[in-house]
Parts: structure tokens; C-alpha cells; sequence
């Protein structure tokens, strides 16, 4: 099994005909996902790689049956296009857009929250959702993940998600999904959501998460795994030597005031039962361990 | 992006945030010329983006040109904290009669907006929420319904001010709740707020933090860019358009994507290295953006290894490494080079650097095995 995206999701590229879109569309498509559709208003009619463009995501709801939308648009018109997704009935909308404005996250995030509240939103700043074998959403690569299980992974960080993928497939673990929550200040998805999904999903049975300096995500994250989760959790923090109050990327990625450290959130997530690596080959060698102790 | 002062208050003015009548100047000639143009008294003031600037003797008060001509003259140049001030405010002075605190910045676990009031201003607000939390009203506001007079009112009458003080300091509020939305910024932050002897809600000081993703909206912002603290490294990275942090030690890191990066730092930390620098190249690892973070590295003085970190994902092994040999013909790089190539094709990316190993180009199966070659490189040369 998997979470929030399986074989049957079918998905609408808002932004396909772009540069990233057109590349990207095709690419998931190619691995597996069922690429029903992507939006142009200026070239409904045409289509991409065989991939049919139609004027709006409603129209594209209507012909097709998406039920997934992924979003290529420029930032500019990323609010604008997370409304145009939910207002056409989608129910699970992943945001690859880097470089949204804060204003603009909060907007819509609450929007959502409060007139569509049963639509999940992933990212924005995000690689994505990857069920292997199932369906790839955003801009992972396919093959460095092993299907099957039993390991979930949720990450704020791109490469280091494929890092670990590619560290459990090359030791022959699978994964169900594996999910990139992107760091920018305001994730539509919270390490949280994917936690709990993971609880529920019985071929889980051990989750991977990778997180990284600022905020208080991970030490929320960290409440939720003593209070709820009964599954192993393997942790990896980056960024354990970044100096406060420098921006590393990620908009998320700052330290201020000696909150948010990575320090802390290990802490808390070892207060919590996780077990943490302090680099990413040693959370990999946990995780394992981990797995073998399923068996 | 953060703004000084001056840019800070003359934005918070375009929303009708009341503040000083003021002049920026590189000059203490121009200090004087804009002092006889304001009136007398004034005050002199550095722009550094540090706090703490009236203790380190960065704020003083002038009544005639040849005050503030020796005031000026003492703090251009003062370093604060590190920061060597170049640019004074010089503004007229204002009768104060008490100080509060206010400012607006995101909530992220709330994922709301976040007002922050206080009457105990003119001091660190931290030092107020460790010593006195109850001091500080918090207000969310939603992003969709924004802020409403009504709840700001209620959000002011939770503060002990007087009378007098509230209505203006609602309609101060309300002003700066517009620039902080309306303006794109991730913090406005007035402190002190005051009260004036003669009665009105005066903004004494503005500290703003603007989005930089936020720039279509408001291209005018580009010219914050151009006054941002950067040292050499990160001005040079930063027109090279690489996400470069500079740190204090000595082994390059080049990496892709921001979380590799950054744990490409702390492994060499881990292993007994300091590296000198964050520097992420993206996912793309081509051969333009390769060169250009080579050069960025190799400018650096204090660089004695430079460790090259790449997983390729969509970006396939051979073009990782084709990038990196046509970035090495354009570059000539002084440290020696250990690069760790893993992820899509990494074999045949591998292949094709084979050729070009040597003492100066060497290469590791892993992040912690290419980290300590790094590190034991650079113990090997001492600057």
C-alpha cells in the first residue's frame, strides 16, 4: 500500500507546457503514473508528448477524471493556480513551484484550511510524492527507489530524500511512498500528516524522516511520534553545524534565537523513542537494523 | 532581504507608518547639510543590521552643525559587532514620552500571521518574553480575513497603554499590518513604538525583513539588493546566482541541493574538518554553474581542499562529470579536489573522470570517506 497516491491516481500537470512541465509530464508518465492531463488556456487542443492540454483544470476534471494535480506554474501564479485545483473538485494538489512568496503560501494554505478542507496540498518548494512502482508526482528520479515496503520516508530536504532512497534500495529495502514536504515556511503537508498516514497504512512498518534546522516542525513531529506512533521511526536532522542566523537555501533553513537547532530536534526526537543518525549514511545503516528487526 | 532604518522606515512610510523626517548620508558634510535642512535638534544614527547599535555609541543626539559634526565624524566608520557603519540617518529628534513594541511576522507552527505588542518597548523583546511573557499581547491573524479594526482594538486594549495612546497606536497597526502584507514582508518590527510628549504614536525605529521571492511584485525592491551586507565571497557567489553562506574554515564544499549541502557541512564538521563555506549549485551540476562555483571557492584565501558532493537524480552520473571536466578547463583551481559522485550513472560518471585523477583530482565512494580525504588534504597544506 501506499499514501495519498496509488496506481489509480490520475493526474493533471497545471503548467505542462512549460519548460519544467513538458520535461517533467512525460517523465512520470513514462515511469508508470497515469498522466491524464495537462492545463493551458492558450492551448486547450493541443497536447504534450500525447499528454492532452485542456483550458482549465475543470475542463481537465471533467474529460479525464484527475484527481491529482501537479503544479509547474511560475510563481507568480501559483496561488492562483492552487485555487483554480481545489475550486475544480481536486483533492490532492502537489506545489514543485520554488520561490512562492511568503504572503502568498499563508494565503492559500488557510484558504484551503478553512473553504476546501478536505483537499490536501503538498509542497510548495517540493521534489514531490513517489509510490515506486505505482505513480511519481514531481521530479524525483524513478528508478533510485525499490518498491514494495516496508519503509515510508518523509523529508524536508530534495537531495537528501534521493539519497535515501537510493541508500535503502541499494541494500534491497523497499518503500511504499516516499514523501518530499519541501522547506519553505509554509508547507501545505506537515511531517505530521505524513506521520500519521504512515501509522495507518499497514505495509508501512517502519518511516524514515529527514528534516533540517528551523522551525518547530520536527519537534512537533517529535510530540506526535511519543504520543501516537507505535511503528520505529528513523530521524535525520540536517544541518548540525549551521551558524545561527544564516539563510542555508531553504527559505525554512535559518536558526534564530537558539530555537529551531538541530540540537533540539534531536534531541526531542530521541525523547520521543526515534532513533537519529548524524549523517545521512548513518541514519541509512539504522534503518537497517530497523528492518531487520522486523522480520 | 533586510532593510536598514532608513529603508525600512521610508517603505513603512508609504503605508502612513508616522516617522521622523529624515536623511540618509555617506558624508559627514552631507550629515551636516541634511541637519541645517531638518532643524535642529537632530539625531545622528548608524545603519548597521545589528541591534544594539545606542550602546555601542551608535545613536547620539546633536543640537548644532558642530555636534553633529563630531558625532558623525565618531560613528562612520565604527565597526558595531562587525559591522563597519557607512551610511548615517539623520533625523529630527523627537520628544519621547514612553516606548512600546509592536511588529508582525509569520507563525509558522500556527501557520498564521502573528501580531506582537507590547508596552514594555525600547528594549530587546526577547529579554521582555523571558522576563515578563504576559507583557506581550500575541494576536493571530488569518491571512484570508486580515486584520480587522475591531480586532485590532481588542488586540491594544489587552496592552496597559493609556488613553491617549490607543487610538493611535490602532491606526499605527492597522497601517502596519498593510505594509507587512501589502508590502511582502516576512517582519516589520517597531521598537520603540512611542508615545510623544505632545501626544501622537510615532514610529522611532523600523527594522524589515522583505521576501525576496516576493521581487515581480515590487521591482522597485531591487534596490535592496544592492545595499545587502555580503563579504566578498558571498557578493561574488551571489552574482554568480549560487546559494553560497560563507563560514570560517578551510575545506570548499560544493554540493546539490540545500539539504546535501548542508549535510555535506556537517559531515565535515564530524570528521574533525571546518569547512569554509554552504554553497549549493542546484540540481542541475552543469558545466557553467560548476565553473562558477569553483570560482567562487577558489577565491576564497582561507580554502586548502575543496570537496565536490553530487547525487544525481534526474541529472544523470556522466553529465555531473562532464560538467565538472569542462568546469576544470575553464577554472585553474589552487586546493586539490576530492569529488564523491553518486545516484544515476555514477559509474559512468566515474568513467569518465577516471582519466583525469590525480593528487589534485581524487575520488571517494562516499560522503564520509570523501570528507575525511577533504580534511586530511588540507591538515596536509598549511596555509
Amino acid at each position: 500500500m501506499s499514501i495519498f497516491v496509488d496506481e489509480h491516481t490520475k493526474v493533471v500537470y497545471q503548467g505542462l507546457t512549460g519548460g519544467q512541465g513538458s520535461f517533467y509530464g512525460p517523465l512520470n508518465r513514462d515511469y508508470g503514473t497515469q498522466v491524464v492531463a495537462g492545463t493551458n488556456p492558450k492551448k486547450a487542443g493541443t497536447d504534450v508528448a500525447g499528454i492532452p492540454v485542456f483550458a482549465s483544470v475543470a475542463d481537465a476534471v471533467a474529460e479525464t477524471g484527475a484527481n491529482a494535480s501537479c503544479i509547474f506554474i511560475p510563481a507568480a501564479g501559483v496561488r492562483a493556480a492552487v485555487l483554480e485545483a481545489a475550486e475544480a473538485g481536486i483533492p490532492f494538489i502537489v506545489c514543485i513551484t520554488e520561490g512562492v512568496p511568503m504572503h502568498d503560501e499563508a494565503w492559500f494554505y488557510n484558504k484551503l484550511r478553512r473553504d476546501f478542507p478536505s483537499v490536501r496540498l503538498l509542497g510548495p518548494n517540493c521534489p514531490g510524492i513517489i509510490s515506486p512502482g505505482q505513480c511519481n508526482i514531481g521530479i524525483t528520479a524513478g528508478h533510485i527507489a525499490k518498491p514494495g515496503g516496508p519503509v515510508g520516508i518523509v523529508s524536508r530536504s530534495g537531495t537528501l530524500t534521493y539519497q535515501a532512497l537510493y541508500e535503502l534500495k541499494q541494500r534491497d529495502i523497499g518503500v511504499t511512498t516516499c514523501v518530499g514536504i519541501g522547506g519553505d515556511p509554509v508547507p501545505g503537508t506537515s511531517f505530521i500528516d505524513c506521520l500519521e498516514a504512515f501509522e495507518a497504512d499497514p505495509e508501512t512498518k517502519a518511516v524514515m524522516m529527514i528534516g533540517e534546522i528551523g522551525g518547530s516542525a520536527e519537534e512537533e513531529a517529535a510530540a506526535f511520534i511519543d504520543a501516537k506512533m507505535t511503528k520505529p521511526v528513523v530521524a535525520y536532522i540536517a544541518g548540525v553545524t549551521a551558524p545561527p542566523g544564516k539563510k542555508m537555501g531553504h527559505a525554512g533553513a535559518i536558526v534564530s534565537g537558539g530555537k529551531g537547532t538541530a540540537a533540539a530536534k534531536i534531541e526531542a526526537l530521541r525523547e520521543a523513542g526515534a532513533v537519529v543518525g548524524m549523517n545521512p549514511t548513518a541514519a541509512g545503516e539504522l534503518m537497517v537494523e530497523v528492518v531487520a528487526g522486523l522480520k | 532581504m533586510d532593510l536598514f532604518e532608513y529603508q525600512g522606515k521610508q517603505l513603512l512610510a508609504r503605508y502612513g507608518v508616522p516617522v521622523s523626517a529624515g536623511e540618509a548620508v555617506f558624508t559627514v558634510d552631507d550629515a551636516v547639510a541634511a541637519a541645517e535642512g531638518l532643524g535642529y535638534p537632530v539625531v545622528v544614527k548608524a545603519q548597521v543590521q545589528v541591534g544594539g547599535r545606542g550602546k555601542a555609541g551608535g545613536i547620539k543626539l546633536a543640537a548644532n552643525a558642530d555636534e553633529v559634526r563630531v558625532h558623525a565624524a565618531n560613528i562612520l566608520g565604527l565597526d558595531i559587532k562587525g559591522h563597519v557603519v557607512g551610511t548615517l540617518w539623520i533625523e529630527q529628534a523627537t520628544d519621547i514620552a514612553q516606548e512600546y513594541y509592536a511588529s508582525f511576522t509569520l507563525d509558522r507552527a500556527a501557520k498564521l500571521h502573528l501580531g506582537m505588542l507590547s508596552a514594555q518597548g525600547g528594549v530587546g523583546i526577547e529579554e521582555v518574553a523571558a522576563r515578563a511573557p504576559e507583557a506581550i499581547a500575541r494576536l493571530h491573524v488569518d491571512p484570508v480575513d486580515g486584520l480587522s479594526e475591531d480586532q485590532c482594538r481588542a488586540w491594544v486594549d489587552a496592552v496597559a497603554l493609556p488613553e491617549e495612546a490607543r487610538e493611535g497606536t490602532v491606526q499605527t497597526l492597522m497601517k502596519l499590518y498593510r505594509a507587512y502584507v501589502e508590502g511582502d514582508a516576512d517582519l516589520v518590527e517597531i521598537n520603540p513604538l512611542v508615545l510623544t510628549t505632545d501626544g501622537r504614536i510615532h514610529a522611532l525605529d523600523a527594522k524589515v525583513t522583505l521576501d525576496g521571492n516576493a521581487v515581480f511584485r515590487h521591482p522597485d525592491y531591487e534596490q535592496y539588493d544592492a545595499t545587502q551586507e555580503r563579504d566578498a565571497r558571498e557578493r561574488a557567489a551571489h552574482e554568480r546566482g549560487l546559494q553560497y553562506v560563507g563560514l570560517e574554515g578551510f575545506v570548499g564544499v560544493i554540493a546539490n541541493g540545500a539539504g546535501l549541502a548542508m549535510s555535506t557541512v556537517d559531515v565535515v564538521n564530524e570528521v574533525g574538518g571546518k569547512p569554509a563555506n554552504f554553497l549549493d549549485i542546484g540540481g542541475g551540476a552543469n558545466a557553467e554553474v560548476m565553473a562558477g562555483a569553483l570560482e567562487v571557492i577558489n577565491n576564497d584565501p582561507d580554502v586548502r581542499s575543496i570537496l565536490i558532493n553530487i547525487f544525481g537524480g534526474i541529472t544523470k552520473g556522466e553529465e555531473v562529470a562532464n560538467g565538472i571536466v569542462q568546469a576544470l578547463e575553464r577554472v585553474t583551481i589552487d586546493a586539490p579536489i576530492v569529488i564523491r559522485l553518486d545516484g544515476t550513472n555514477a559509474d559512468q560518471g566515474r568513467a569518465i573522470l577516471e582519466p583525469h585523477r590525480s593528487e589534485w583530482l581524487q575520488m571517494e565512494p562516499t560522503m564520509l570517506d570523501a570528507a575525511r580525504k577533504a580534511v586530511a588534504l588540507a591538515e596536509g597544506i598549511k596555509k
